[in-house]
């Protein structure tokens, strides 16, 4: 079983008027299937309003699946006895670093999460240097969260989920309220968490330039997975992310458009490097 | 103006006030609270004078951060004291056109604003050398006994922990706010009382509106980190009693005796 298993999922949002009657039935979710692995640094793509959104609260049994079932390591997300084992396990980073932050000082703030566990207090104070040095934070420990950049206050929120010793980390697009700055910094803290913590992460989004490192990319639409495969497979094909109302990161466009000019260019180019390289094989 | 808010401020320096435990500070400010209702005479002023400003100094805080604390109340200070001083009756100190300022007057008047200054002073002292999350966590442990009767002691805390911190976020939101109806024409500045207040109206609705969208998106985020009451939570940095804080005890305990002491006497 991986670690991550969705299947038929289905999320409906049921609108009642003042009186409680059912108004009307918005399907979030319809019908989804996706697996994720341990280790694996996974983005999910859409549009808004495509129900990416709606997925990652799931994950974190914030919402249930109307139908369908979602195993998160083998822990059915309905059964209300293991709700607590798996926000532990997936642990959830949002879009506005404002809101998520619950503590006036950065430490404290980290440690929240663990004393809701309830871990003893010499631990929660190994886990919170442990989670704040993986974020690049530490020496900010004692600082007001309301004093911190956008970037910096969002590494403090993710560094707040590493001190639960997550497997997996799901970041519902956090880099949307932040400079261009900001978000560098994030992309480079998760993905050094991926690759020296081996943390699993789920990285949804809608930059498609965050998408390019990504081990596996799933582009999802109106609730369904329209289209999943390695970030070259998935940006190769331009023509239907254009259909999704998605855009391709600029050196890929450029590179398509040059292909439909006539120029020899292979498709899937995803960085400046590798648009160089090509353009130099096809001038020899 | 909505800058000078220092209520509920933490100030980071590292002195004896600062560590110690938030018990022992909570006790010594009702105490002292207690002191500045309770004192007579000018011996009693003096005592009060004396250990709030042996307790300023102890804590390294700079002086000029409390006295910020109070230009929010000016306006109370100054209104109260002009009533107290004319509407006093008793014995005529001066009398001018139609208003009589009585000694009676001037004394209550007097009283009245050293003990709202020293009170915001003294609280402040609390406040700026105690982190909010501290502060609840000797609140929370305090009032423990509360909770036998059902009375909610943990979410009162937690309630108050996350208000302090959305303070300075809240008003940096009005100031956007503020910002951005002024922009487009709206005026704050101008008018009589009746209407800056109701210029206001258009501010706060979309500050209420804002702040339970913020308040929805919290309660989500410590759902995500597994909140669930304070039912099975550990402390990060749990509560234990420390020499010092036997020593402050003692001091607050002496303090007070002398107060009731030096009021037979006055």
């Amino acid at each position: 079983m991986s670690f991550i298993e969705a299947k038929n999922l289905v999320h409906e949002y049921i609108m009642r008027d003042d009186e409680g009657n059912v108004e009307g039935v918005q399907v979030a979710l319809d019908d989804m299937d996706l697996n994720v692995e341990k280790g694996q640094f996974i983005a999910v793509l859409g549009h808004n309003g495509s129900g990416k959104s709606t997925f990652a609260k799931h994950l974190n049994a914030l919402l249930v699946p109307s139908e369908g079932t979602l195993f998160v390591d083998g822990m059915d997300t309905r059964d209300e006895s293991k709700t607590f084992d798996i926000r532990q396990k997936a642990g959830m980073v949002f879009q506005n670093p404002d809101n998520q932050i619950i503590a006036s000082v950065v430490q404290e703030d980290v440690g929240f999460g663990p004393e809701n566990i309830g871990v003893e207090s010499d631990e929660i104070w190994t886990r919170v240097e442990n989670s704040l040095k993986a974020v690049g934070m530490w020496k900010y420990r004692e600082h007001s969260p309301n004093k911190l950049s956008g970037g910096q206050k969002q590494r403090v929120a993710i560094a707040g989920v590493m001190a639960m010793e997550p497997e997996c980390i799901v970041l519902d697009e956090p880099t949307a309220m932040l400079d261009p700055d900001g978000r560098k910094e994030v992309l480079e803290a998760i993905h050094k968490l991926n690759k020296e913590k081996g943390v699993t992460i789920i990285l949804i989004t809608h930059y498609m330039e965050e998408v390019v490192d990504a081990d596996y990319v799933y582009v999802m639409d109106q609730g369904k997975v329209v289209m999943e495969g390695t970030p070259t497979g998935v940006f190769s094909q331009v023509e239907t992310l254009k259909e999704y109302r998605l855009d391709v990161p600029q050196i890929t466009l450029l590179a398509y458009e040059l292909k439909q000019q006539g120029v020899p260019l292979r498709d899937g180019i995803l960085t400046r490097e590798e648009f160089v390289q090509e353009m130099d094989r096809i001038c020899r | 103006m909505l800058r000078e808010i220092t209520l509920g401020q933490y100030y980071p320096v590292d002195s004896v006030i600062h560590k110690m435990d938030p018990r022992t500070k909570l006790f010594a400010t009702v105490i002292y609270i207690l002191s500045i209702f309770c004192f007579r005479g000018p011996i009693g002023f003096v005592a009060i004078t004396a250990g709030l400003i042996a307790v300023i100094y102890l804590s390294k805080v700079p002086f000029s951060f409390m006295v910020r604390g109070l230009k929010a109340i000016v306006f109370i200070l100054v209104f109260a004291g002009i009533l107290n001083l004319f509407m006093t009756p008793g014995r005529e100190l001066i009398s001018i056109w139609k208003f009589t300022v009585t000694y009676e007057g001037a004394k209550s008047a007097s009283l009245m604003l050293f003990r709202m200054i020293y009170l915001i002073i003294g609280t402040s002292v609390m406040t700026l050398t105690t982190t909010p999350n501290q502060l609840t966590d000797g609140l929370e442990t305090a009032l423990k006994p509360f909770a036998k009767i059902k009375v909610p002691v943990h979410e009162i805390a937690m309630m108050m922990s996350i208000a302090l911190r959305f303070i300075p976020i809240l008003v940096e939101e009005t100031d956007k706010i503020m910002k951005a109806q002024m922009a487009r024409g709206a005026d704050f500045e101008s008018g009589g009382i009746i209407k800056k207040v109701k210029s206001m109206v258009p501010l706060l609705v979309p500050l209420f509106v804002s702040a339970f969208r913020r308040a929805n998106d919290l309660a989500l985020a410590m759902e995500a980190r597994c909140y669930h009451g304070g039912e099975g939570r550990t402390k990060m940095i749990p509560l234990h009693y420390e020499h010092r804080d036997k020593v402050a005890y003692v001091v607050v305990i002496v303090y007070i005796v002398l107060i009731f002491i030096l009021r037979k006497f006055a």
